[in-house]
């Protein structure tokens, strides 16, 4: 069973997310700011994470950095999933390491692609 | 006192000057050498031996009529500010180094107008230097108490008279350029000027509080002698008429005295000095008047009916009571007097010798070689025997003529004589007609005038009454006796002659000046000494010259005079000032003007003038086109002032668009972040809208209760949706000014409860406790819709942050002057100080990029802002004991618009 960590300040958003990864069969972990993900990721290794920028206490890009610099989540596909969509943006969130950078609002069924493309 | 003894401490008292000069040179600039009271008391110089010994001696004999050589410059220093600013500017920026050199410049520098004034100077002051030798003399037979003697070789004074000579032409020719500030020179005669006035002021106390019982001790002892009361009173209309003229004379004579022209202008380092000289130069001479009168009659008193001269009170009064400590020091304040003046004046005439009389007629020939050392050691060797050589002649003539006048009368001849010069001075910074003609024309006239009436019955001596000369007159013509010529006879011999003198002189000067054009050279320079403030920073190009000149040929003299490397500054400096090319074949006017100052100080106006001609050809300028040219230049000078004006308006235009741009883009940066932030905080809602539709659209398996679940969230997303149009909407009203607000009399407190009811179930879910702290009633001016808005807002943040067990929050509600303020504080976690501001921006989270505050919508505080600042009130943040505090004040009173 493959395992997510959703992070993502708006409850509504990651219920729908919650949702759909559980009903493809993923292990779903939930975290509302950085700080929160930072601290399950020290004890799960989920084979992807999707990652929001703009968050309370921890954003985004800082608990990017956070999983690089971990040896333990060397094999963990990151996903933006943020309203910020210009594409100094984009640019700026491939070039911290993320694998893949999905935009707000988004098509679930292209989040869930996504989620696969990366860990088949 | 013995003259050994006497003669060690002159000794000593002239190596102290000595050292007092040189230290000073040395120093050069610093603050003790370069100050306005340096050039003040400097400018004391006036006060010689005349001063210190001859006006107790008047005051003694005739009572009152010492005066008025004070009272004629204390009228006239007020008008310094305006005259000898001018004169000073005039000298600086044309390098002049004497008074020759500034009357001869402004009549079209011409080297005859040079030479009179020097020769007039000359004979003027020659006779006044041989007085002071003359006081020394004196002074030291009565201190030494021994008899003078007809031994030159024996005499003191021939010592002293080689020392004073010996100590002018070192410190006073240090420079080639006599344009050039003597600092050793200056300080060294300032502090004379203090040590002369404080060993005075000494005499005058004890002779009044010592040897008499006070003021009113001498004046009832003095009351009883006999002509007392006639000789205290100005007297009838003629002594009055007197009276005037002496005034007159002593008025021209600062100004015009060589040693004061020296002092006050050449000597000036900054022309704002002469605001500390108005008050200090006046409050100087009238605390040196002060004992006058008490010695003076004092010494009558002690001494009636005994032949002493009463010049020497202040010495045989304290000799009497056998004080030879005092003795001693009214000596040497005396000899201070008089050696400041010798030195000064013989510098300053040295310099017109050699400037305006020797190198321009006899010595330019033999500068003419290449070496520039060589052509500077005969400079400063003509200058060095000139001083040299005016003293030994003042000697001399102290020897042979001198001995039988008193202090008074020959310094007054002096002033006379200076006073020939004064309409051709005045005329040339006032008057621009004055011609070259009229001032020789009345030089001359005036000078003859002296020489019949006064210098001439001198020599002869007024005391042989065998004279007929003085008694019936030039070939025994009533009408020509010199001492009432014309059948003037109410008038004293000084105020007569200067009274025809002067008549003629003026007449003269101004019947010719009107009658004869002067050349264009003459009306050249005519403007610019009247008109120097307009000049003065650019005073070459106010010199019209036409002719061809090449550059090299003028280098070529400089170089002569200045040595390479100044020369090369120099250029440089002219070159940098008019951005004229520095390879530049042809010389113009202005370069033509420039060598000639540069030459000035080493040479003198005339010399400079005809070195510079002799290298270049000069063609001759018709007046009108030196009035044309002169007028152009004066436009070119305003339209350059106003190219200035504009342009640093300009400046100041351009400066402020560069400020309202760099604001421009600041509000431009501002709202692209805030539409930023705008639509990231739309899309949030939109999100999660878009993601529960998607699943309700695609997923039929969805269970019944998550299908509510996910239908509630589209409903709740949608009203956050559209509330936050509202508030962008709302806040974009206010901020363009289209939002108004309706104020109403209310009670605030009213509002508050109104406030709270809707949030009940909040506060209650909570357990929060709340309390209002105010008067039962606060009424004031507001629009209560909007300040509901504020008040919910508030207390939303208060309750969202409230802990979640004892939550409490304060409402208080008090009157402060014209205001009332409302604060809400909580027990939560508080604010950030750091966030005190910035929690009142829209979207605050936005400042720092990817980090949301919890703080809702983003726009709430941002809108109470803008509703509490549109009712001219304030909203802050401030520190609380813990939790957060936030108060907004309204005024009592809202004055609408």
């Amino acid at each position: 069973m493959k395992k997510i960590l959703l992070v993502d300040d708006e409850p509504n958003i990651i219920m729908a997310l919650e949702y759909t990864f559980k009903k493809n069969n993923f292990e779903v972990f939930i975290a509302r700011d950085g700080q929160e993900a930072l601290d399950i990721l020290k004890s799960n290794y989920p084979d992807v994470i999707i990652l929001d920028v703009m968050m309370p206490m921890v954003d985004g890009y800082a608990t990017l950095e956070h999983i690089k610099n971990d040896k333990n989540l060397s094999h963990t596909k990151v996903i933006f999933l943020s309203a910020k969509n210009k594409t100094s943006d984009i640019e700026k969130g491939i070039s911290l390491g993320a694998d893949a950078y999905l935009t707000k609002p988004f098509s679930v069924k292209n989040v869930v692609d996504k989620v696969f493309e990366l860990v088949s | 006192m013995s003259s050994i003894v006497l003669i060690i401490i002159l000794l000593i008292y002239l190596g102290f000057l000595f050292f007092i000069a040189h230290w000073a040179e040395k120093k050069g600039n610093i603050k003790w050498t370069n100050n306005s009271y340096i050039y003040s008391l400097s400018l004391a110089v006036y006060c010689t031996a005349w001063t210190y010994y001859g006006s107790i001696g008047v005051a003694a004999n005739s009572g009152l009529s010492f005066l008025p050589i004070y009272v004629g410059p204390i009228i006239i220093i007020p008008a310094w500010i305006i005259i000898l600013r001018k004169i000073i500017k005039i000298s600086r920026v044309n390098k002049i180094a004497s008074i020759a050199d500034f009357i001869s410049l402004r009549y079209g520098n011409s080297r005859f107008l040079g030479a009179i004034v020097t020769l007039v100077s000359i004979f003027g002051i020659l006779p006044y230097i041989a007085l002071q030798l003359k006081a020394i003399s004196e002074t030291f037979h009565i201190v030494t108490k021994t008899n003078s003697s007809s031994l030159i070789f024996n005499d003191t004074t021939t010592y002293v008279a080689i020392a004073l000579a010996l100590f002018a032409s070192y410190y006073g020719t240090r420079y080639v350029d006599a344009s050039e500030k003597r600092k050793g020179i200056v300080t060294a005669v300032a502090m004379e000027s203090v040590l002369k006035l404080v060993f005075f002021v000494m005499i005058g106390v004890y002779v009044t509080f010592f040897v008499f019982d006070g003021f009113d001790d001498i004046y009832k002892q003095a009351s009883q002698l006999t002509n007392f009361k006639e000789k205290n009173t100005i007297g009838d209309l003629t002594q009055g008429i007197n009276w005037f003229f002496l005034c007159m004379v002593s008025l021209f004579a600062i100004f015009l005295l060589p040693r004061q022209f020296h002092m006050s202008v050449v000597e000036n380092n900054r022309e704002k000095h002469i605001k500390t000289a108005i008050w200090l130069f006046p409050l100087y001479l009238l605390i040196f008047n002060l004992f006058v009168y008490p010695i003076a009659w004092g010494g009558n008193v002690l001494f009636e009916g005994t032949a002493v001269n009463a010049d020497t009170y202040s010495l045989l009064i304290p000799q009497l009571f056998s004080n030879e400590w005092m003795t001693v020091l009214v000596f040497l304040g005396g000899f201070s007097a008089a050696i400041s003046m010798i030195v000064v004046s013989s510098i300053s005439l040295a310099t017109m010798l050699s400037n305006n009389l020797l190198i321009p007629y006899t010595f330019l020939g033999k500068l003419n070689t290449e070496e520039q050392v060589i052509n500077n050691k005969k400079i400063v060797n003509i200058r060095k025997i000139a001083i040299f050589s005016l003293i030994i002649t003042a000697y001399f003539i102290y020897r042979f003529f001198a001995l039988d006048y008193s202090l008074v009368s020959i310094g007054l001849i002096a002033f006379v004589v200076i006073a020939q010069l004064a309409p051709a001075f005045f005329g040339a910074i006032f008057w621009r007609r004055g011609s070259r003609l009229g001032a020789i024309w009345s030089i001359l006239i005036g000078f003859s005038i002296c020489l019949y009436t006064l210098l001439i019955p001198y020599a002869i001596g007024i005391t042989s009454s065998s004279s007929t000369f003085v008694n019936d007159g030039l070939f025994q013509i009533e009408l020509l006796k010199p001492f009432q010529l014309f059948g003037l006879d109410y008038l004293e011999p000084v105020p007569h002659a200067l009274f025809w003198s002067l008549l003629f002189n003026t007449f003269l000067y101004f019947a010719i000046s009107v009658s004869f054009k002067g050349n264009y050279r003459e009306r050249n320079y005519a403007e610019m000494y009247v008109d120097i403030d307009k000049y003065s920073t650019n005073h070459e190009n106010a010199f019209v010259w036409k002719g061809t000149a090449y550059t090299s040929d003028i280098k070529k003299v400089l170089i002569r005079f200045l040595g390479e490397d100044r020369t090369k500054r120099a250029m440089h400096i002219f070159n940098t000032k008019y951005n004229v090319a520095s390879d530049q074949e042809l010389a113009d006017a202005r370069l033509v003007k420039f060598a000639e100052n540069l030459l000035t100080g080493h040479i003198g106006t005339a010399s400079a003038r005809i070195l510079i001609s002799s290298v270049v050809k000069e063609e001759k300028v018709t007046l009108p086109e030196v009035l044309k040219i002169l007028e152009e230049s004066k436009e070119n000078i305003i339209i350059n002032k106003k190219l200035t004006e504009t342009s640093n308006e300009l400046k100041k235009i351009s400066f402020q668009l560069k400020n309202a741009n760099d604001n421009l883009v600041i509000k431009d940066k501002q709202k692209d972040e805030f539409l930023d932030t705008v639509t990231h905080e739309l899309r949030t809602p939109i999100t999660a809208i878009r993601a529960a539709s998607e699943i309700l659209h695609d997923d039929d398996e969805i269970p019944e209760e998550l299908k509510k679940q996910f239908l509630q969230n589209i409903i709740s997303e949608s009203d956050r949706l559209n509330r936050l149009i509202d508030k962008i909407l709302d806040l974009e009203k206010f901020e363009t000014g289209k939002q108004t607000i309706h104020p109403t009399n209310n009670n605030l407190v009213q509002t508050i409860k109104n406030s709270i009811e809707p949030l009940q179930h909040l506060i209650k879910n909570k357990a929060i406790h709340v309390t209002i702290i105010s008067n039962e009633k606060v009424y004031c001016s507001y629009d209560d819709d909007r300040i509901v808005q504020v008040i919910t807002n508030l207390l939303s943040n208060a309750i969202k942050f409230c802990p979640e067990t004892n939550g409490k929050i304060t409402i208080k509600c008090e009157i402060e002057n014209n205001f009332v303020k409302t604060s809400v504080i909580d027990n939560g976690k508080g604010i950030d100080v750091n966030d005190f501001e910035t929690i009142f921006d829209k979207f605050y989270q936005s400042t720092n990029q990817n980090i949301k505050k919890p703080l809702g919508s983003g726009l709430g505080l941002a809108i109470c802002k803008q509703i509490i600042e549109h009712h001219k009130g304030n909203i802050w943040s401030e520190k609380a004991m813990n939790g957060a505090n936030i108060s907004f004040t309204l005024p009592i009173e809202l004055q609408r618009e």
